[in-house]
């Protein structure tokens, strides 16, 4: 009887130390597939850098989307994966000290966005270092394989990039030959959206240069250079349109340069950069009677201003150009098209008997290329601000509200002529990228897809939906997938989008990659006070 | 291995219960040794629970019978598509204590002290899960009074009132988004509510239409455990939410439902040395459809509420027992049995991670003497993996499924006397 004792005291033990046990651990069922991920680098702008909130900072880099990536890859055979070193970001701030501010935060206490209180502490001490994760915020395609693009001298002449300058390995290195010293076995390439992105979010302006203190260039329309044939990047300005065919031979040259040494990797498509928040949260249309002021404010403006405009307007072919304002339902902004025909001559040749010459040629040159904005045209989002403002350049005070009764500036305003360009670009843009990834079986993220997709919302695998929608308060702030600065997605959104890289390289490589689940990543910061 | 366990219990054979959400069913190292049948089987004290009817049945004058267990709960969760992996690793401490006074020929009087409901869960704090648990701890204590009044030679009736006393601590954050968090750590709500008393009763019948042959029936009823005024406590608010209406400590109303029971079964007697069990419980889980909390103002009224759908289902549990009584000295038993999970597709929450189980028990008994005798068990639950998802929790107006493979663990030993004169 004994011996039963030790019996059923063995068997207590042995269940002590009983485990549940899957029959088959979540950690072996994934595999690398046809892919080597042991050196894996990615090249790209600021999508692939990081940059949300209208900057890089130390938090926000690591939820980059090559380094989301690069956590699964670690899981078969990955190897060590670095970035650009933000260390400088003590206080997680962004920003870089003497040229551009901190991270844009919602202060609860107000309501708004504000950049987040401190100065950058962020330096360009160069790090003459190579890292895995090549992403350039600002860089262009063909600013990836340009020498001196990392150049500190380079930078006064508006020639370099103060990002690559903090890491480029000598003042001649490109940002394609840093990363392919790298030597690497897989990457991700998604270049190409500030070819167009900049002329967009300038409302296909020209930004003006410091070093021409005599002119205005904010005024004057950026270069599509797609019309003008110039294919020398050299020459652009920095919110032209890069021309398509020096696109496509730019991206071959990359390309042919990364799958040198037998690399695989993604190429991702250009976005639809109109779809953005940036370009969707500011109604054309946001004058509403109250917001004028009310009905005899209403009635005035028609009887001094519109009434005038579209009567000329009117009689000149042109009767939809500027319409009365409504004194019952939202009326459109007023604004600059520097594609519409000029009318000045005409303004001030209608208007001088009642209103006197010079007062008249003031009109003509105020309101010659005015217009009344359309559900056409896209108004950025930084012009919220502006609109109902006084504008200081106006010549005088009965015409000085911005949108109202004076015309948004070009820069505010993407028209409808400027975004077909922008549409057409993108376009040849995405036919080169993927007809480049055939010839080399390079697997395609179709980001243009994606972002189309957050315009109507996007339903990812847990069911639920997200929207392109700009930050609308705390309650939807679950829903947001871009950040403040509305042109960069936040931590959600780059998980996001590093999942429709997985799914890309899961079926083309043949591997089981996990995904990420945006749920549990970080959307708008907010900040109790600032 | 596992199997080669398995079997070996099965051979050592004995009874206990683990059932599906809640319910614990470790109600005696006897019964619990032959599968946790009971219903009818006159054993010792231990029929006070299992059918109160039964006491007048017992042949000592005064019959005593007092045990615990120790309850050793593993669950592993992983979910491949995310590459999420997490596990809980709970102990706890099942009791009864038993005594029954035969006060005459045809009256017995009984008190029983059990605990048949309980979970302690707890996961990694901020886990994947903590949306909808990060820990819980719910346990009841049941004291019932009965007597057992026997009507003839072949049948006897048998009933009581069961207070029953229990409290529940429950943490869990309070959404997915990392927004709400203090450095890392999600903002989550402690509900904690002690001394919650409910009333209940119990009562069945016992037939003995041979002296081999015994038949029963018991009835526990369900109990609502009615938690009012419990303590609700917001960690880790982040500064910008401070303010926020919602996330203010205050206190709670909950109600918690302990489902009835219907039990049938029978026992024969082979021989003076065999006796096999079978018995068959209905749980009435459907009685739980959601948890419900209310969140409550200063003066009563209901803040905000947070509604948890549950829609348990009505389960059964199959167990078959048998004793062998080897000489004077030894007793030796064991069981098996099938306990049916409550939890529907779609509705497994991560607090009560119970698919369908396979119990194994084995035990024996050692008599120092006529009177005093000392009782071992064990348990081991077995459950297969199961795939499974709870698909009705809310953030943002969006239903975000949390779901993954499971997989338990549950054994239990357990040690307990019984006295007798």
């Amino acid at each position: 009887m004994k011996n039963k004792f030790i019996y059923l005291a063995i068997i207590a033990a042995g269940f002590a130390s009983c485990e549940p046990e899957f029959e088959k651990e979540v950690g072996a069922t994934y595999t690398s597939g046809e892919a080597d991920f042991t050196s894996y680098v990615a090249v790209g702008n600021s999508l692939t850098a990081g940059y949300m909130d209208g900057t890089v900072s130390r938090v926000g880099q690591t939820y980059s989307y090559p380094n989301l990536l690069a956590q699964q890859f670690a899981l078969v055979g990955g190897g060590a994966f670095t970035q650009p070193s933000f260390a400088e970001d003590v206080n997680n701030l962004g920003g870089i000290q003497g040229l551009t501010g901190t991270r844009l935060v919602i202060n609860a206490s107000v309501g708004g966005v504000q950049p987040i209180a401190g100065s950058p502490t962020i330096t360009l001490t160069p790090q003459a270092m190579a890292y895995n994760n090549m992403g350039v915020p600002g860089a262009k395609s063909f600013h990836l394989l340009a020498p001196g693009y990392g150049s500190a001298a380079n930078l006064l002449l508006g020639r370099a990039n103060p990002y690559f300058v903090r890491h480029a390995t000598s003042s001649s290195a490109t940002v394609i030959g840093d990363a392919m010293t790298k030597n690497p076995t897989f990457f991700t390439n998604w270049i190409g959206a500030n070819d167009v992105l900049a002329y967009a979010t300038s409302g296909g302006t020209m930004p003006d240069n410091p070093l021409t203190t005599t002119v205005d260039e904010s005024v004057m329309s950026a270069n599509d250079h797609n019309t003008t044939g110039n294919i020398n990047p050299l020459t652009y300005g920095p919110n032209d349109i890069t021309n398509t065919n020096l696109y496509e031979s730019t991206y071959r040259n990359m390309i042919n340069t990364l799958t040198n040494g037998g690399a695989k990797g993604v190429v991702c498509t250009i976005p639809s950069v109109t779809s953005i928040p940036y370009f969707t949260t500011v109604p054309f249309a946001p004058l509403s009677p109250t917001a004028l002021g009310g009905a005899t404010t209403i009635a005035t403006l028609n009887a001094q201003l519109y009434g005038p405009l579209d009567a000329i307007f009117t009689a000149l072919g042109e009767p939809n150009r500027v319409n009365p304002l409504s004194a019952t339902s939202a009326n459109p902004i007023l604004i600059f098209d520097a594609d519409a025909l000029d009318r000045t001559a005409q303004i001030t040749g209608a208007l001088s008997g009642t209103l006197g010459v010079p007062t008249a040629t003031a009109f003509g040159m105020v309101f010659g290329k005015a217009r009344q904005a359309t559900a056409a045209d896209l108004v950025v989002l930084t012009a919220s601000s502006v609109i109902g403002t006084p504008n200081a350049s106006s010549p005088s005070p009965l015409i000085n509200i911005n949108g109202v009764s004076y015309p948004m500036a070009n820069k505010w305003v993407l028209t409808a002529t400027e975004k077909t360009k922008v549409a057409n670009a993108t376009t040849a843009y995405n036919a080169s990228i993927r007809s480049i990834a055939a010839t080399k079986n390079l697997a395609v993220a179709d980001m243009n897809t994606i972002m189309i997709q957050l315009v109507s919302g996007l339903r990812i695998e847990t069911g639920q939906v997200y929207t392109a929608n700009y930050f609308s308060g705390s309650a939807t702030e679950g829903l947001v997938l871009f950040s403040l600065d509305g042109v960069h997605p936040n931590a959600r959104g780059y998980a996001v989008i590093t999942n429709e890289i997985i799914k890309v390289i899961n079926a083309h490589y043949k591997s089981n990659l996990p995904l990420h689940n945006p749920s549990y990543f970080p959307g708008i910061n907010i900040v109790g006070s600032n | 291995m596992r199997k080669l366990l398995s079997l070996t219990l099965l051979a050592l054979a004995s009874s206990t219960a683990f059932a599906g959400g809640y319910r614990v069913s470790i109600q005696g190292q006897k019964q619990l040794a032959m599968g946790h049948t009971g219903v009818a089987v006159v054993n010792s004290a231990e029929v006070a629970f299992f059918n109160p009817a039964g006491m007048a049945y017992l042949d000592k004058k005064f019959n005593f019978s007092f045990g615990g267990n120790a309850l050793f709960a593993k669950t592993k969760f992983q979910n491949s598509q995310y590459n999420w992996e997490s596990s809980t690793e709970n102990l706890g401490t099942p009791f009864s204590l038993y005594a029954t006074y035969k006060v005459n020929k045809w009256l017995t009087a009984g008190l029983a002290v059990y605990t048949p409901y309980g979970s302690s869960v707890e996961w990694d704090q901020d886990w994947q899960g903590a949306h909808l648990v990060n820990n819980i701890d719910l346990s009841a204590i049941f004291v019932q009074p009965s007597v057992s009044i026997r009507v003839g030679e072949h049948f006897s009736i048998g009933g009581g009132p069961i207070f029953a006393t229990g409290s529940v601590n429950f943490n869990r954050n309070v959404a997915i988004n990392p927004l709400l968090s203090v450095n890392g750590s999600g903002t989550d709500v402690t509900l904690d509510a002690k001394g919650i008393t409910a009333w209940g009763y119990t009562a069945g019948f016992m037939f003995n239409p041979s002296k081999k042959l015994r038949i029963g029936m018991n009835y526990r009823s369900k109990i609502i455990m009615e938690a009012r005024d419990g303590d609700a406590n917001f960690n880790d608010v982040p500064a910008f939410a401070s303010t926020t209406p919602t996330l203010q400590n205050t206190t709670f109303n909950a109600d918690l439902p302990l489902p009835a029971e219907l039990t049938v079964g029978l026992s024969y007697k082979i021989s003076d040395k065999w006796l096999f069990a079978f018995d068959y419980n209905r749980a009435m889980w459907s009685v739980y459809k959601a948890l419900n909390v209310d969140f409550l103002n200063p003066d009563g009224t209901i803040r905000n509420s947070s509604n948890n759908a549950r829609n348990y289902q009505n389960s059964s549990t199959y167990r078959l027992g048998t004793q062998y009584v080897a000489n004077d000295k030894f007793t030796f038993r064991a069981g098996w049995y099938f306990d049916e999970s409550p939890v529907q597709d779609g509705y497994f929450a991560p607090e009560t991670p119970r698919n369908d189980s396979m119990g194994y028990t084995g035990g024996l008994t050692y008599k120092v003497n006529s009177k005093l005798g000392v009782d071992f068990s064990f348990l081991y639950l077995h459950f297969d993996e199961v795939d499974n998802s709870y698909n009705h929790y809310q953030e943002n107006g969006n239903t975000l499924p949390f779901g993954g493979t499971y997989k338990s663990v549950v054994f239990s030993p357990g040690v307990g006397i019984t006295y007798g004169f």
